[in-house]
């Protein structure tokens, strides 16, 4: 009998590989192992060669070649000299020769030809008479390995056109307003209108948000009525499922489309509160002609479509804050305020801010509530206050990209490295005031 | 603090108290009273309550969601869990170091000054530079920290940290000193420091101490509290209360004398 179950217990306990068996379990585990090395590296290899082909496609649109043509060849107009060679009275002989009378008049009128240099009038000779074109552009590649081909092909359609490097992102390009004509075209009002609106939604979204992860995070626990009564408790439950039905909705919320935050504000700010985000009932006259379309509606809607994830930034950094501090804190006589203000915040700042502002710089990005509420898609002066039209990066490049001109291709991917570049550094100064805060708050 | 008060020789007593985690009842039954100018340790196995019943002398516990302490902690004759008193000013007067040091990551003096500011202290710059000093002396850390209180309390030792939560607790002038295990998470060298401090202290203030370690109980304190969880509702009561020297040679209840002699526990 008791052999008999010797004999089964040894078996249940099965073999461990013994000798040369050893060496080959091992061989074979790390051979596994290995295996899944290679396809975690290939998926990240994946990842790197998107970026690349991003990177590419913009750079390949925003420079380039472009052929530009002239109505009439500076050496037809001047017998082969250059313009900066000649004398004042040289080039206002130029101009009564080549332009007509009504145009002489016009410009006479406004300043005599002859007060004006040498450099004003060359302008002049270069707008009115010699009037450059853009008859074709080449993307970056193109232009770089494939000069020949274009060359030719130009050579035939426009003989006299001239080949030239282009980049469309420019200084010219950064300061310049909204265009119709793709050369003139710049995104002025497009980068004013995202750093307007960025500041606004910051300004609105982190006091609420911080607040609200503080809030469900330190004194959701509470009971601020007295237990003892029946109503104190029914009070006390009441506020706590509202909270505790309020903090797992705001993951829900969070994951809301955007267009449906821009529906939201379409209905609440631009035309319900109408008068408050058009400006009106401050006075403001210049209100009426946005109808609530205005930079304070969409600051409005983009801090709703940011608070859940500012709030969830918020909570998540405020838990890492150990509540070891928060006992020593309150061991020493603190209150909850004094804790959270003196102890809980700072420690959690660092935290909060990089969350923050991650999922604002998410906001940079959004078109859809924008286009929802009327944010403007042609638009030449600058916001200048809460009331005022305005139109952003994202919706400029939008716009840009629907028209069928190629130069407007070209422009839509010099504003997208703008985009880029206004992005990364909102995320480059967050993780330096990070790295800034925690090394404040714990080297010294 | 308006409601009823009790004569009481005792800097702190506990009347049939009774404490609860939600439904859970943790300590029952407890009554005993700490003696003044003396160090009072609670010793007994993991689970007994000790701690719990530690945390309710400057009420703690009410940091933690569901718990409830029933029956009187009397300190100056006064309930400190009648409904008129905050637990705030309960903690301004009765400090509490902790089981891990937990300086703030700030610096030595901001760890210092943080309490007598938090507490409406009103005087110059001068004057607190003084306070500080003060309470670092009385933690015996200020010869090791003087030259540089711009440090982080983070850069210190195990050992340099507790006695700087121990200034810190000095600082807002309490009249009783709370001790969580303060050395379990120090090197014995440490340990012994904070022993040495423990008397010295005893001149000024009231000390409560909890300890796994019973050598620390019997070289340390002068009396002694043992605590047990009862098998049957495992709720931890207090078994023997004496002096440190009649626990350790001279224990009247069976459980205390196994539990000294390392029979269980």
């Amino acid at each position: 009998m008791s052999a008999e179950t010797n004999a089964s217990s040894e078996r249940s306990t099965g073999t461990l590989p013994q000798g040369e068996a050893v060496r080959q379990n091992v061989a074979q585990r790390q051979r596994r192992g290995r295996v899944w090395e290679v396809v975690l590296f290939a998926s990240t290899v994946v990842g790197i060669v998107i970026l690349v082909m991003l990177a590419f496609n913009i750079v390949n649109d925003a420079f380039g070649g472009i052929a530009v043509q002239s109505v009439v060849e500076e050496e037809d107009l001047t017998d082969g000299r250059r313009l900066e060679d000649l004398s004042q009275p040289e080039l206002i002989a130029i101009l009564e020769a080549n332009l007509r009378s009504r145009v002489l008049r016009n410009l006479e009128r406004e300043r005599p030809l002859a007060e004006r240099d040498e450099g004003e009038l060359i302008d002049i000779i270069n707008q009115e008479i010699i009037k450059p074109e853009v008859v074709a552009i080449y993307p970056l590649s193109e232009f770089l390995f494939n000069r020949a081909a274009i060359e030719a092909e130009l050579a035939e359609a426009f003989p006299r056109a001239e080949l030239q490097f282009k980049s469309w992102l420019n200084w010219n390009f950064i300061v310049s307003p909204m265009s119709s004509n793709p050369t003139q075209a710049g995104i002025r009002t497009a980068i004013l209108g995202t750093l307007f609106l960025l500041l606004l939604t910051v300004l609105i979204a982190f006091p609420l948000g911080i607040g609200a992860a503080i809030y469900l995070e330190e004194y959701n626990a509470d009971k601020p009525f007295d237990e003892r009564s029946p109503v104190g408790r029914w009070l006390n439950r009441t506020i706590q499922r509202a909270a505790g039905l309020i903090e797992t909705n705001i993951y829900n919320l969070s994951g809301v489309p955007s267009i449906i935050y821009g529906i939201l504000g379409l209905a609440i700010f631009v035309r319900a509160l109408e008068p408050f985000t058009s400006g009106a009932i401050f006075g403001a006259t210049e209100g009426v002609t946005a109808n609530g379309r205005t930079i304070l509606s969409a600051a409005l809607t983009m801090s709703l479509l940011v608070l859940p994830v500012v709030i969830i930034a918020s909570q998540e950094a405020i838990r890492a804050v150990p509540s070891s501090l928060r006992q020593a804190s309150y061991g020493l006589g603190a209150t909850k305020w004094q804790t959270v203000w003196k102890i809980v915040l700072p420690n959690a700042l660092p935290g909060i801010l990089t969350g923050t502002i991650l999922a604002i710089s998410r906001a940079i990005g959004e078109t859809a509530p924008l286009i929802v509420i009327g944010a403007s898609t042609f638009i030449v002066t600058d916001p200048d206050g809460l009331f005022s039209k305005f139109t952003v990066l994202p919706l400029q490049i939008y716009n840009w990209t629907s028209r069928p001109q190629e130069e407007f291709r070209a422009i839509a991917a010099a504003a997208i490295i703008v985009l880029l570049i206004l992005l990364l550094s909102l995320n480059a100064a967050a993780i330096m005031l990070r790295n800034y805060l925690r090394s404040k708050r714990i080297s010294t | 603090m308006t409601s009823a008060t009790y004569d009481t020789k005792y800097a702190i007593e506990t009347r049939n108290m009774h404490i609860y985690y939600g439904a859970f009842r943790a300590v029952k039954d407890v009554s005993f009273g700490i003696e003044r100018n003396k160090i009072t340790a609670l010793i007994g196995p993991s689970g007994c309550g000790k701690s719990t019943v530690l945390r309710s002398f400057n009420r703690m516990n009410d940091l933690i969601p569901g718990a409830r302490t029933e029956g009187e902690v009397l300190y100056h004759g006064q309930n400190l869990y009648a409904p008129d008193v905050d637990a705030v000013q309960v903690r301004r007067e009765i400090g509490m170091v902790f089981q891990k040091p937990n300086p703030f990551p700030k610096s030595i003096y901001d760890n210092i000054a943080y309490g007598p500011r938090i507490n409406g202290w009103k005087g110059s710059k001068a004057e607190m530079d003084e306070l500080v000093e003060r309470a670092l002396r009385g933690a015996a850390l200020w010869d090791e920290v003087k030259d540089d209180l711009k440090k982080s309390g983070l850069a210190l030792s195990g050992g340099q940290q507790q006695r700087l939560c121990i200034a810190r607790a000095l600082a807002v002038e309490p009249e009783m000193i709370l001790m969580d295990e303060p050395c379990s998470a120090l090197d014995p060298i440490s340990t012994l420091k904070i022993e040495e401090l423990m008397f010295e202290l005893r001149q000024n203030y009231t000390i409560v101490i909890v300890t796994h370690n019973m050598q620390q109980a019997a070289r340390a304190s002068d009396y002694t509290a043992f605590f047990l969880m009862d098998k049957d509702d495992r709720a931890g009561q207090l078994i023997e209360y004496d002096t440190t020297s009649n626990i350790f040679q001279n224990p009247k209840d069976k459980r205390t004398e196994e539990y000294i002699s390392g029979r269980f526990g």
